[in-house]
């Protein structure tokens, strides 16, 4: 820290002065001629966070999608199809039993299994040939949308979440003093909230899991080099299927948490996939950190897109993504 | 393998010229409707209609058989395009249903001019220039377009709920401007506000609708709303979530069996809140209580009323099936006898009679309506007033309503 002030003052100061300004537009109340020129608090501070919270989604469910990748080199095209199967069978399962959490929990080992007996049952025969594993996955994620579509139709599914997760808080932001004195607080969805939290334990738990036990150091041996991980008499396999289960069981998970923020319905597997993508794509393929990255960037990008310029918001994220390629092919955080 | 496809093709040949001979006693007929992306329960709900429709012929019409084939698109123009296509000249249907959605139905109404032997009639899609401006001899639209039915909701707002200001919420084509159209020309000539800035206009499939939420004006007094399907679904729950307190005025589909049927929490906060369309839950007409009956017996696992896609196109397959007995099956001259009758067709439908202007669009009667909790603790919406034989123009000459101008993000201005 210290020597990074002294080695880089100017862009330490300029760091400093953005942070004072991004702090003095969340708490502050905003004067006339900002509101006139970018429009109400209550619209900005709300987007940065959806922007955030959407960025957390994104993020379960680029980490499996990064850390398959990194490991087996294996693009997982079928990844959206997992996200849509988890969501739809932890809402059976929260029917059927009346306990959202049971569903969440359900849906990531069932999705988890999924992903293990994929590895098992179809990677494992066509070891070594990369391209076609991906292209058995995008196999895999057409005939997967259909036969959902034959079990659950095509209606829309909403997750009936805890009461408590449910309605809107205060946050401690305020938004406009009123003519008569009272502070306006800036309301916001609990449930969103909650999203973030989980995305940031599932971001600590794979950080610790992967840098702090003894499997997680396997598998860094083998993103840098699977080969002489095997050499080392690590049964390579066994670290493929874990991989491949946990991947596939955050995909799951987060068809759950985003099938209750959102909803779940066909189509959804694409879109998520298409988030994925671009999310590691910005990223970096293969980290998780720059998974977290180009999560939170996207997700900003696309909610600021919406409040500020619907009609053509989307562009932005392509924009990003342009960006990047050009300026840094590998990605954010991506190596060699 | 050469030899494999050259094999198959005579076979397919063979199939095709036996095809034609059996065509004397039964007639293929192609239905196209969105089984794919954020209107798939509402194509589903379509597909309903026309086998409804075919029950109640028993699948026979002008003495032949009726051979369905159905078609799928996601609601983008071109993919409903690249489905009528197959059915047409894969298939050879003389007569299409459909398409579901408003720019679907703009871009078939292209298509059906390349087709000049084929008879095509509209399945829901209710984009107003579909017959409007430019329209094709051979599209026929017995179910209404987005601004019909809007009827008497921009007054109903004004004079009896008193709002004077409205933020608009709708998604980004052809369908919802036909519908913000519909609703704002009465509201705004009242004297009713619509700024330009407090109109958002989304994709189609867009699913977080929370920055659009934070982003609605303070200052209005409600939210027209024309979402359809799935996006309607979030954004209900959603603005829920946000604890959005102003009241809402729905589109034609916003608020219909396909928003208020769908799976999970009951969306009580839209309790009261008006909207307009061809078809009503609650209406106590005995031709619609039929309707009704007949829906939930053949299709218990349908909505638990018809919505207005298994409606319009029950009324279009209708029409073509009446249409056929009364030319007696006869298609033998490229379908002009056929397209006359069509023209000259007035039938009683669940809502009343229909008939067609000189540019084959329906007039017919538009229900204003209220959501309430039905007795089972469904969401029905409840007919306030029947509007009778609406056109197309909504009753101005024709010439003096294309000075309005055509549909779109900014029409009426509003000012």
């Amino acid at each position: 820290m210290k020597q990074f002030i002294e080695r880089h003052t100017f862009w330490a100061v300029m760091i400093m002065i953005a942070v004072i300004v991004f702090a003095w537009a969340l708490f502050a109340v905003w004067p006339e001629w900002l509101i006139d020129a970018i429009g109400r608090k209550k619209t900005f501070v709300n987007t940065l966070f959806n922007g955030i919270t959407l960025g957390g989604l994104y993020f379960i469910v680029a980490s499996g999608f990064t850390l398959v990748f990194g490991l087996m080199r294996n693009v997982n095209l079928a990844h959206g199809s997992m996200y849509l199967l988890g969501g739809y069978i932890g809402y059976e399962v929260a029917e059927a039993s009346g306990s959202w959490f049971l569903g969440l929990i359900v849906a990531f080992l069932a999705i988890a299994i999924t992903g293990v007996l994929l590895q098992v049952l179809v990677f494992r025969r066509m070891e070594g040939d990369d391209l076609r594993q991906t292209l058995i996955t995008i196999g895999i994620s057409i005939i997967a949308a259909d036969l959902m579509l034959a079990v659950w139709t095509g209606t829309t599914y909403q997750f009936d979440p805890p009461e408590w997760l449910y309605g809107a808080v205060n946050l401690p932001i305020i938004s406009v003093i009123k003519s008569s004195g009272d502070a306006v607080y800036i309301k916001y969805p609990m449930y969103r909230l909650s999203v973030l939290v989980v995305a940031i334990a599932v971001g600590i738990a794979l950080w610790l899991f992967l840098n702090r036990t003894r499997i997680g150091m396997m598998i860094r041996a083998g993103v840098n080099d699977r080969e002489m991980l095997s050499a080392s008499g690590v049964n390579v396999q066994l670290v493929f299927a874990l991989v491949f289960g946990i991947g596939a069981g955050l995909a799951g998970f987060a068809g759950v948490i985003g099938g209750t923020a959102l909803s779940i319905a066909p189509g959804e597997d694409v879109r998520y996939l298409l988030a994925s993508l671009i999310v590691v794509i910005v990223g970096g393929l293969g980290s998780v950190p720059g998974a977290a990255i180009g999560a939170l960037l996207i997700g900003l990008a696309e909610q600021f897109g919406l409040a500020y310029f619907p009609t053509y918001g989307v562009v932005l994220t392509f924009i990003i993504m342009v960006v990047v390629l050009a300026v840094r092919p590998q990605g954010i955080m991506g190596g060699r | 393998m050469s030899g494999f496809v050259r094999k198959t093709l005579v076979v397919a040949a063979a199939l095709s010229i036996s095809g034609t001979a059996v065509a004397q006693d039964s007639i293929k007929m192609g239905a196209l409707a969105t089984l794919e992306g954020a209107f798939t329960v509402l194509g589903e709900d379509g597909m309903r209609g026309v086998k409804m429709a075919l029950e109640e012929f028993g699948y026979e019409a002008g003495g032949k058989k009726i051979e369905l084939i159905t078609g799928s698109s996601d609601a983008s123009p071109d993919s409903a395009v690249r489905a009528a296509r197959k059915l047409v000249e894969q298939d050879g249907v003389p007569i299409l249903i459909g398409p579901l959605s408003g720019s679907e139905g703009l871009a078939i109404k292209d298509y059906a001019k390349t087709q000049p032997d084929v008879t095509f009639l509209n399945g829901t899609s209710a984009a107003q220039d579909t017959t409007l401006r430019a329209p094709a001899e051979n599209f026929f639209r017995f179910s209404t377009d987005g601004a019909q039915w809007m009827a008497g909701l921009g007054e109903y707002a004004y004079n009896e709920k008193g709002y004077r200001k409205v933020a608009v919420l709708a998604e980004d084509y052809s369908f919802p401007y036909t519908q913000v159209f519909g609703f704002l020309e009465p509201f705004c000539r009242l004297g009713g506000e619509a700024p330009i800035d407090a109109r958002f206009w989304v994709p189609i499939g867009n699913k977080d609708y929370s920055s659009v939420i934070a982003a609605l004006p303070d200052d209005v007094d409600a939210i027209y709303v024309a979402l359809g399907g799935a996006d309607a679904v979030n954004f209900l729950t959603q603005f829920e979530q946000a604890g959005g307190e102003l009241p809402l005025i729905g589109g034609s589909i916003t608020v219909d069996q396909s928003v208020l049927g769908s799976k999970g929490r009951t969306r009580q906060f839209v309790v009261g809140t008006p909207s307009a369309g061809p078809v009503s839950d609650t209406w106590d007409d005995p031709r619609w209580a039929a309707f009704v009956a007949a829906y939930q017996k053949q299709f218990p696992d349908g909505f638990p009323s018809p919505s207005l896609f298994a409606h319009g196109y029950y009324i279009n397959t209708k029409a073509a099936l009446l249409a056929l007995n009364e030319v007696g099956g006869d298609l033998s001259d490229g379908g002009k006898k056929y397209r006359e009758a069509l023209s000259n067709l007035e039938f009683d439908t669940p809502t009343g009679m229909v008939k067609l202007d000189e540019r084959r669009e329906a007039i017919a009667d538009i229900f204003l309506t209220e959501v309430i909790e039905g007795p089972d603790g469904n969401l029905l919406n409840k007919t306030i007033k029947v509007i009778p034989q609406v056109n197309q123009t909504l009753g101005v000459p024709y010439e003096k309503f294309l000075e309005y101008g055509q549909v779109g993000r900014e029409n009426p201005s509003c000012e």
